[in-house]
């Protein structure tokens, strides 16, 4: 029977959502499913991620040199406690993305990226080419399987359960060559993009920092988060945490609207998930219309202000 | 010091790939072929640090059949050194990719390796990461800045929740973001140049690496498809169709 160790993500204070989503996906490969939490002072976290349905105990490593995620001390730590596991998991966030693929080559694996589906506890479904192609890969005979989850395709396991938790002191050393410096976030108040049900976003065609003003004015009438196309992130509108696609947040809101976003396929890989996508330009022929669900041909600046009137 | 960069041959960004109808792969007949833009991006950092009197040599590696060499004549052209080609019929996977630039690592004593954060092809993100991990150095991921401070790298990762700021010791391996640079644009002078730049080909086996423990890559499916959508004429007739679905 398979036995799944699942990589924690959050940020010193609380569990991210990411994690619950890697514990659905561990459900479907099916077998017992722990969770290691490293970090300083993650009593919380822990207890957040006991609580993960289905979730036997949780391995708790408490270390000052844990408490910023940097890989090479990660990989160290989860390297020891590998030993008896036939899954690693983590999920398919900077953080899961930076640290599965050094733990897979120090136990000479190959990494699985971005599991979209389970077809068995060793063969996957993962996209490649922007999501353009989809393909099954098996892991060899009697591997560790390695992988990272692709977050967008999996809901959140319930906080329904009532695994142990265990705390441990490290067994690895800090490594001396990599120092963490700090964190500046780029959002504000509203809610996460990946995990947001609401998702307004703009691109180019909204011409300026200044003018993203109207964006984020009618996000907040829906309670939405906000997103970018590349150009708008390239061109300083916006900060770079709100890219969405295939080199930025791949995301799977209830309802995403795309203002002065052309739809190149770098883009539409980040929100073919989405429930209902909306999209609002004023080029009838933009490629965007091919993939939304309601379009509109029509100026953002006289779209938008009509909305919020109609919404108010 | 030297830097060394990877180069992979990837389907160009802007073809529209589609699966064959057997399942057995995708159609790359006839498409175009570029480099990976992250790796164009990984080439023009190394060349602004070597310019800027920072490092000695950039040496562009790229593991693959030899149409990659294409692609790095196109790195020699932006300004590389010389190029070394892993020569392998191999589709290589990252774990086995990245054995083989240890190997070359030994070789050449690199103080610097620059690879770009993901091949737009398999969208692996890995290569990086497993170098650094089999080289036990450090590793700094989806780099948008890079400031050389003598023995030692400030970097700036692009990270969910927003701009992470580490430091790495040097030897070290960095993956390049895309907002790390504009990579110049090849002249025709450079393309005549780049030929009579040195181009090692060395095999892989020579290396000692084999194409081993690769995951077994079955059936290959297109994505499913969205059912086609409708076009709406005003704000009024989108609010509606907004209520109508319960979104809001
Ligand atoms: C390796 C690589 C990775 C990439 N990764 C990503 C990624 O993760 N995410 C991403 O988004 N892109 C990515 N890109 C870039 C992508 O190819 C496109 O260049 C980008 O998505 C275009 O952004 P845009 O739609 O905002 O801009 P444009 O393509 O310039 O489109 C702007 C649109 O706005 C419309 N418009 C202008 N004014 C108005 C107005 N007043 N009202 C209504 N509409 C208006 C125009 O008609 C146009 O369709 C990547 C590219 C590469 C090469
Ligand atoms: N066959 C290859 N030849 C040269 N460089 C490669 C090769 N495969 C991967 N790389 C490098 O590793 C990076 C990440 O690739 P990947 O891990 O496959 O997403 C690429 O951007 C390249 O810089």
């Amino acid at each position: 029977m398979s036995r799944i160790l699942i990589i924690a993500e959050h940020d010193g204070q609380s569990l991210n959502v990411s994690t619950a989503k890697c514990v659905t996906c561990a459900q479907a490969i099916g077998g017992d499913i722990d969770i290691a939490v490293f970090g300083k002072g993650i009593e919380a976290i822990a207890a957040e991620a006991a609580a993960l349905e289905s979730v036997a105990s949780v391995i708790a490593v408490d270390a000052e040199h844990l408490a910023a995620p940097l890989a090479a001390n990660w990989a160290a730590e989860a390297l020891a406690l590998a030993d008896g596991y036939s899954h690693l998991l983590g999920p398919s966030t900077t953080q899961g993305k930076d640290l599965m693929p050094r733990i897979a080559a120090l136990l000479g694996v190959n990494q699985i990226s971005d599991i979209m589906a389970v077809n068995t506890a060793n063969s996957f479904k993962r996209p490649i080419y922007a999501g353009n192609a989809i393909i099954d890969v098996e892991v060899p005979n009697g591997a560790v399987v390695v992988a990272t989850v692709r977050i967008a395709s999996w809901s959140a396991a319930a906080s329904s359960g009532s695994g142990s938790v265990d705390v441990r002191a490290a067994d690895s050393e800090a490594v001396a060559h990599t120092r963490y410096i700090g964190l500046k976030s780029g959002g504000g108040e509203r809610p996460d993009l990946q995990s947001a049900q609401r998702v307004v976003a703009g691109g180019r065609g909204v011409g300026s920092e200044e003018n993203f003003k109207i964006i984020y004015s009618l996000a907040d009438k829906l309670g939405a988060g906000v997103g970018a196309s590349r150009a708008a992130v390239d061109a300083g509108y916006v900060p770079n945490d709100m890219q969405v696609g295939q080199t930025g947040k791949i995301i799977a809101p209830d309802l995403y609207m795309a203002f002065g976003i052309s739809g190149a396929i770098q883009h539409v890989t980040g929100i073919k998930d989405a429930g209902t996508i909306v999209a609002v330009n004023k080029d009838s022929e933009a490629p965007i219309f091919e993939i939304a669900d309601i379009g509109l041909a029509g100026d953002l600046f006289t779209v938008i202000p009509e909305l919020e009137k109609l919404l108010a | 010091m030297k830097i060394l960069v990877g180069i992979k041959r990837v389907v160009d960004y802007n073809v529209r790939i589609r699966v064959l109808s057997d399942g057995s792969g995708v159609d790359t007949d006839g498409v175009k072929m570029s480099v990976n833009p992250f790796d164009e991006i990984a080439l023009e950092e190394a060349l602004r640090i070597r310019d800027a009197g920072n490092a000695e040599e950039v040496i562009v590696v790229s593991a693959g059949g030899d149409e990659c060499q294409q692609q790095l004549r196109t790195g020699l052209a932006m300004g590389a050194d010389r190029a070394i080609q892993i020569q392998t019929s191999a589709d290589l996977q990252p774990l086995s990719t990245a054995r083989a630039f240890l190997k070359i690592i030994e070789r050449e004593d690199p103080g610097l390796v620059l690879l770009g954060k993901q091949a737009i092809d398999d969208d692996n993100s890995q290569t990086a990461q497993m170098l650094a991990a089999l080289w036990d150095r450090p590793q700094a991921t989806f780099a948008s800045k890079l400031e050389l401070d003598g023995q030692s790298a400030t970097v700036t990762r692009e990270v969910d929740a927003g701009l992470e700021t580490i430091e790495v010791d040097l030897p070290a391996v960095i993956s390049v973001d895309l907002r790390l640079n504009e990579p110049r644009f090849v002249k025709l002078p450079d393309i005549m140049k780049a030929k009579r730049k040195p181009l090692d080909v060395i095999p892989l086996e020579e290396l000692g690496v084999a194409a081993e423990g690769n995951l077994e890559v079955g059936h290959y499916a297109p994505p499913p498809q969205r059912e086609k959508g409708i076009m709406v004429e005003d704000a009024a007739q989108l609010v509606e169709e907004l209520k109508n679905r319960g979104l809001i």
